[in-house]
């Protein structure tokens, strides 16, 4: 056998990279791909909070009918800033800004992101955006719905100009950050690390990153032409001008609706760490979810037009479409099969972060197969505008993210901090947040079939007992989160010492100290036993 | 650099690090004007008669120019790199310098002929003395788009200067010449997209 390969950059100073520099200006104008990753954790899980107290105050607004806390002009700039926050500077960054920069090298066996001044540059273009799209609340906040529809979104009296501004800088951050992870994944892998071997989770950031550096551009167009149709009255999507609406949304579209594998992928390539971790066995099969992955990347973008089944496209277009969106979820029941076949018949350990898992799985699957159903253009027509579209895509894009990400953080507490949380506590976080998502979410199903326009500031006779329900869910959601965030900081603090692979995992980013040293490896690295081989009897 | 890139096996993966990293930001790039040339493209199906007349009126003399002006600044930087490459750095910084130069006059033609716009009462927005006199429907729609396109174009040909001077004054040693490459790429790209830009709006 020939010599182990050593990653170039590796040092033998065996201090974490918790400890090596200590000073805030350490953590400041750090190149470290780890730090700036929890850099990145910590501001977007900010984002998080901020998000939520707009939603909070949206499902308190519905607890009774007509007037409740706030104004209508509040509560249409509260779900625009809800949506604005979530979407941009939430969950796109999330997973693969934050766990991606933290565990991709070490996945890969490399020392660095390929670019690590880039890397940092792009954390801070993602702060200057996010101020500048919370500065927009203070300058009187945007109205608009997070879709920026024109000719309205041209027309409002509110400021939406800042709010443009912050989204474009932040989708420029997202193009530097896809740029670093494709040419790390490229360039930097251990020498003898081939594609197929690569980690699961690795994988996801490669799609993601594809589609990150593909739709952003779009966006920023589309956003840019809103911005001067509002500023100086260009009048590009102004019906009245001759301009076309419709021709907005396809732009808009294109992005985010590939938007919303940027936030799905990552989150699934967590469920494809955690699975096999703790069902301590390989995956059902390795290749399947590689290539679902590549393969919902690729049809992502071509799925657009089901938002614009009753904005005026063709019958044929809608059909197209419609078929076209169907084909995501014949790629993603092929990673929920394998992953169900990978649990079967493994030796299944109950931790935290499987549950998180399990509480993706229903998410993820009724939420999605209520997207087939809404990818039917007969059935949409019905639904389209309702609290059942809201319920859709909270169930797929949010609470499958959303869980998947608490379950990153489960999984990969240790590894980033050495140490253990405490499992009751977390066990009762897993519960109240699960609970909380399906009780806010699983009536606006109903409200929506039943009739309930979304963005309605006033809900009509008949729907009071539902909105009740739904607003007291996001109590409970609310208090689930809480708890998490009590059980992470007592971690951080008191948590038991963890060792280097608590879990037993083979995965490549557990084959170094937990927390990791400053160049992530001492020596040469044994990755010649694969990430998932839990059929070879010695840990790695 | 060197304390920062030590993560590199080699130059040579440093090099190819900067050169699939320039690669992706251009496919990037290439999505950023491919939205703008789907909104052109889709509001000329929409009107033909007003696009024909449009182009029928724009300044294809000074439009024409600037695509000799570009196409040479192209040339000379590729033939820089080539000396570059085979030592001749003097020469090859007059003729990086002269790519600088030519993106300088690109600019300075672009300006002139807005200032030509201006004069006739062409602002973007269907605003001005011409949209009077030529009440078309979906001619402001490619002034509009004119003005977007080629602004987006013009930010890109002053970044590229930006980019190619830094280059002329910092030439890069032998082992660096993929940084060179790297700006040169860029330019080449900003040339490209005027190739669709040219015949879109001041030839048919």
């Amino acid at each position: 056998m020939t010599a182990l390969p050593i990653p170039p950059g590796a040092a033998h100073d065996e201090r974490s990279f918790w400890t090596t520099a200590t000073t805030i200006k350490s953590w400041l104008v750090t190149t470290d791909h780890k730090r700036i990753g929890i850099l990145y954790f910590v501001a977007t899980t900010s984002m998080l909070f901020l998000g939520g107290i707009f939603a909070i105050i949206i499902r308190l607004e519905h607890l009774t009918p007509g007037p409740t806390i706030v104004s209508a002009e509040t509560y249409n700039r509260l779900f625009t800033l809800h949506g604005v926050i979530m979407v941009w500077l939430y969950m796109i960054p999330s997973i693969p800004a934050g766990f991606g920069n933290f565990l991709v090298p070490l996945q890969i066996g490399a020392t660095e992101v390929a670019f690590p001044r880039l890397n940092l540059a792009s954390f801070y273009v993602y702060v200057i955006g996010a101020a500048v799209v919370i500065g927009s609340l203070f300058a009187g906040g945007v109205d608009t719905g997070w879709t920026f529809y024109a000719p309205y979104s041209a027309r409002t009296p509110a400021t939406v100009l800042p709010t443009l501004i912050g989204i474009f800088i932040v989708g420029c951050s997202t193009i530097l950050g896809g740029i670093n992870f494709i040419v790390t994944i490229h360039t930097m892998r251990l020498r003898g690390l081939g594609w197929m071997r690569m980690p699961l989770f690795t994988w996801t950031i490669y799609a993601t990153s594809i589609i990150q550096i593909l739709a952003t551009p779009v966006l920023g167009i589309a956003l840019t032409v809103i911005g001067l149709d509002h500023t100086f009255d260009w009048g590009l999507f102004d019906p009245a001008r001759g301009g076309d609406p419709v021709l907005l949304q396809h732009l808009f579209w294109f992005y985010s609706h590939p938007a919303v594998y940027i936030m799905i992928l990552p989150a699934m390539g967590v469920v494809s760490e955690v699975i096999p971790t703790f069902a301590h066995k390989n995956p059902y099969s390795y290749r399947a979810i590689v290539y679902s992955t590549l393969g919902i990347a690729f049809v992502g973008f071509l799925t657009w037009g089901h938002h614009m089944f009753v904005a005026g496209i063709s019958r044929f277009d809608a059909a197209a479409f419609g078929l076209l969106s169907m084909l995501v979820a014949i790629f993603s029941a092929i990673k929920v099969f394998t992953w169900v076949g990978t649990l079967f018949r493994g030796s299944i350990e109950l931790a935290v972060p499987l549950l998180y898992v399990f509480s993706f799985f229903f998410l993820f699957t009724f939420g999605g197969m209520t997207g087939v159903a809404v990818a039917t253009m007969s059935l949409d027509v019905h639904w389209h505008d309702t609290y059942f579209v809201v319920a859709h895509f909270h169930f797929i894009m949010v609470g499958a993210t959303f869980t998947a990400f608490l379950s990153a953080i489960h999984y990969w507490f240790p590894k980033v901090t050495g140490r253990l949380y405490a499992r009751k506590p977390a066990l009762v976080g897993w519960a109240l947040v699960t609970l909380g998502f399906l009780v806010t979410f699983t009536p606006q199903f109903l409200l929506g079939n039943g009739g309930m326009p979304r963005r309605y500031y006033d809900d009509p006779v008949g729907f009071s007992v539902l909105h009740v329900i739904s607003t007291m869910g996001s109590w409970l959601l609310t208090l689930g989160m809480f708890v998490v965030l009590g059980v992470i900081v007592h971690g951080v603090a008191r948590g038991a010492k963890a060792g280097p692979n608590p879990w037993h995992s083979r995965s490549f980013e557990w084959r170094t100290a937990s927390p990791p040293p400053k160049r992530n490896f001492v020596g040469p690295i044994d990755f010649n036993i694969g990430a998932y081989a839990y059929d070879v009897a010695d840990e790695p | 650099m060197s304390a920062d890139s030590d993560h590199f096996e080699s130059v040579a993966q440093r090099a190819q690090a900067v050169r699939l990293a320039l690669g992706v930001f251009l496919a990037s790039e290439t999505l950023l004007f491919t939205a703008i040339l789907a909104l052109v493209v889709g509001y000329r199906a929409t009107w033909p008669e007003a696009f024909a007349f449009g182009v029928h009126h724009n300044t294809k003399v000074l439009g024409s120019i600037n695509t000799v002006v570009l196409l040479t600044s192209s040339t000379s930087l590729a033939v820089a790199l080539e000396m570059l490459r085979t030592g001749r750095r003097r020469v090859a910084t007059a003729l990086t310098l002269f790519t600088a130069a030519c993106g300088v006059a690109f600019l300075a033609i672009k300006i002139t002929e807005y200032e030509h716009h201006f004069a006739e009462g062409i602002y973007p927005g269907g605003r001005g003395a011409f949209f009077v006199a030529h009440p078309i429907a979906g001619l402001p729609a490619f002034w509009t788009l004119y003005f977007l396109a080629t602004g987006f174009h013009g930010v890109h040909v002053l970044a590229g200067v930006g980019a190619v001077g830094y280059r002329a004054i910092r030439m890069p040693d032998a082992t660096e010449i993929h940084r060179f490459e790297a700006t040169a790429l860029y330019w080449h790209f900003v040339d490209l997209v005027w190739l669709f830009l040219w015949p879109l709006f001041y030839l048919a």
